[in-house]
């Protein structure tokens, strides 16, 4: 069964798909928490940046793309992972330092990649991933394959000269990607109306003669929907889309950040448009979704996050020796 | 004397800057009162200062330090914050290209009176982005000189020295200095660049340190004073650019024995150009091979046992020095 035209967004999406988007986001959420109590009993080295918040974003996004699709992440990037169909237990173990996860122990929160699920990488230099995905942009037209790369960044990075460096460069050579910019309103301490006069991002993409569009980032559908427009126009050679998803981070940016720069009023607001819960009614409302359905997932969920984590702990860390090998091919 | 951390220095030498000279302003991303730099060490001062003089920047490192150069000169004296040393690469034209060379460039019409504040180091587990000593970078570069205080005195004065000098000055700090604390005086003074001081005096070898390798340095010394009666000598250049040689000549030939530390990878690094330079200038006081101790030629790895193994620690150093004693 599909279901289209509903709420404000028209949309052909099985069943299926709808519940294993909400499953994606739960994962992710369930996850996140799940990292931050481990960070809280000193088990995670270095520092966290928490997606939770912002699921329906790569949710949305991920799930408009093929397995074969390329993305590229950022400092915040534990969430496009998992949307990618990245191994909980192996960025788990990642996140902890050990020799089973994604990058051998080598890169830790911030540089998670899964070269077998088309995810390119975590780079932690704010604004670094725009150019290298619209460099796999480049490399998927001169193959002539029909994929297509999502670029993930935040509202922060697209102060970065890179971001407009890249974006003109997608948009004179049409490549196939969507620049999707995760816009949580701050950077760390810095909110957007500080470092910018304009309100929406996506309205820069006009000085590159791209599309752009500002979408609600905290409602799945809206994300999914407009992501599956891009990708379409992508994948027919129509040229790249600048995609800025209003979302909101439920944490500080870091492991110890109380986000005091948050007004009280302003952070209640945003939980109240939870991306998670919102799907959930609306599931509920169109009948996809029962409360005992839901209680099932959960538990699934949370019984593969709890895997994870013992994975995770049971990893050996790697051997010190092992800091000298991949320096070189 | 009165002890105060190396940031409370920092800020401090800042502080009195700002008092002292209207022309003196901070440029940084979060330096300002909503986070008072990613290390704190400008906390308090936009609130003090206002917004006009401790600016907060977009997240833009090439133009942050193209706009600090653009205002040096043209009459005003910057101090840009770069958040974590490894992202200067994204200003490394301005740095470089710019900054080092507009004077000479320019038959010396001008001068460039700009200081670049940025931490580097390793040890908090942040992986490959946000851990690298890049010093060698800089003073591969003529025109730019380089400090690197490893003390709450040094970082007070040096900074001081830093902000009245007409150069560009890259100023390194390490992120696992902030919190130490040492004796600072509440007097205004200087350190004059290119001047090392003597940690620890001793008579059978010298270490030659920078920035945290300084304490670990100092720690392999005491151990190896107490354990195998080797009486070590520690010298400190505390800016690479320009360096104190004679200094450090001047140990060397005293000792016959030296041991160069550094936090930077080994290839082309710290440690090349000082050995080298004591090879050349004091090649027949020295009784034993120079040994450099150094990070490993990696990127700086996330996990633990790995970033332990990659940066130099105490037993190194010893081993080091035990190997030519
Ligand atoms: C080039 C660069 N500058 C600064 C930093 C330090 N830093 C890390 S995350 C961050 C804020 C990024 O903000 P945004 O792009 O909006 O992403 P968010 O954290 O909100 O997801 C900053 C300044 C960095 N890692 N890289
Ligand atoms: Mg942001």
């Amino acid at each position: 069964m599909t279901y289209s035209k509903w709420g404000s967004t028209m949309i052909d999406v099985s069943r299926e798909k709808l519940v294993e988007m909400y499953r994606k986001m739960l994962e992710i959420r369930y996850f996140e928490e799940k990292v931050f109590e481990l960070y809280g009993q000193n088990l995670v080295p270095g520092t966290i940046h928490l997606y939770a918040g912002q699921e329906a974003v790569a949710v949305g996004v991920c799930s408009a793309l093929r397995k074969e699709d390329y993305i590229t992440s950022t400092h915040r990037g534990h969430g496009h992972c998992i949307a990618k169909g990245a191994d909980l237990k192996r960025v788990m173990a990642e996140i902890l330092g050990r020799k089973t996860g994604y990058c051998k122990g080598k890169g830790g929160s911030m540089h998670i990649a899964d070269f077998s699920i088309g995810m390119l990488g975590a780079t932690a230099v704010v604004g670094a991933g725009l150019p290298i995905a619209t460099g796999a942009a480049l490399s998927v037209k001169l193959q002539k394959t029909s994929q297509v790369v999502a670029c993930f960044f935040g509202d922060g990075a697209s102060n970065q000269g890179t971001f407009h460096e890249s974006l003109n460069m997608a948009a004179i050579w049409k490549l196939p990607i969507l620049f999707v910019c995760e816009n949580n309103l701050y950077a760390m301490g810095t909110s957007q109306s500080r470092v910018m006069l304009i309100e929406n991002i996506a309205d820069r993409a006009a000085a590159y003669g791209m599309v752009g569009t500002t979408i609600d980032g905290n409602d799945v559908l809206a994300v999914y929907q407009t992501a599956r427009e891009a990708v379409e126009r992508a994948r027919k050679g129509e040229g790249p889309t600048l995609i800025e998803c209003k979302t909101y981070r439920h944490k500080g940016h870091s492991r110890m950040d109380p986000a005091k720069y948050r007004p009280k009023e302003e952070v209640e607001e945003w939980l109240k448009k939870d991306p998670i819960k919102r799907f959930q009614d609306r599931l509920f409302e169109m009948n996809v979704l029962t409360e005992d359905e839901k209680g099932e997932i959960e538990r699934a969920v949370i019984a593969e996050v709890e895997e994870a984590v013992k994975f995770a702990l049971e990893s050996p860390y790697p051997s010190p020796e092992e800091a000298l090998e991949d320096v070189y091919a | 004397m009165r002890r105060i951390s190396y940031r409370d220095a920092l800020r401090e030498a800042l502080r009195e800057e700002m008092l002292r000279d209207e022309r003196v302003f901070l440029l940084g991303e979060d330096i300002g009162r909503y986070w008072g730099g990613a290390f704190k060490v400008t906390k308090g001062l936009a609130e003090e200062f206002g917004e006009e003089r401790v600016r907060d920047t977009p997240i833009s490192e090439s133009a942050i330090i193209g706009v600090a150069i653009g205002a040096a000169i043209t009459g005003m004296r910057p101090v840009a914050e770069i958040m974590f040393g490894d992202l200067t690469a994204l200003a490394m034209d301005q740095i470089a290209n710019q900054a080092a060379k507009l004077r000479y460039m320019f038959g010396g019409q001008i001068s460039v009176p700009l200081v670049i504040r940025t931490p580097f180091g390793g040890g908090v587990n942040i992986a490959a982005h946000h851990s690298q000593s890049l010093e060698a970078w800089f003073m591969h570069v003529p025109g730019l000189h380089v400090a690197a205080p490893s003390t709450p005195y040094d970082a007070k004065g040096l900074l001081k020295t830093a902000i009245r000098s007409e150069n560009p000055v890259v100023f390194c700090e390490h992120k696992l200095l902030y919190p130490v604390e040492g004796e600072v005086p509440e007097e205004d003074y200087m350190i004059p660049f290119g001047t090392a001081t003597i940690r620890r005096e001793g008579t059978d070898i010298t270490i030659v340190a920078t920035l945290y390798m300084v304490h670990k340095a100092l720690n392999a010394a005491k151990t190896l004073e107490k354990e195998e009666g080797i009486n070590v000598e520690v010298v400190d250049p505390r800016t690479l650019v320009p360096l104190d040689k004679k200094t450090i000549i001047e140990s060397v030939k005293k000792t016959g024995r030296v041991v160069v530390v550094s936090e930077d990878c080994k290839t082309a690094g710290v440690t090349a150009e000082i050995s080298a330079i004591i090879a050349e200038e004091a090649i027949d006081y020295l009784d034993a091979p120079i040994k450099r101790v150094a990070a490993m030629d990696t990127p700086i790895p996330f996990s633990p046992p790995l970033e332990n193994f990659v940066i130099p620690d105490e037993n190194r150093i010893i081993r080091a020095v035990k190997e030519i004693v």
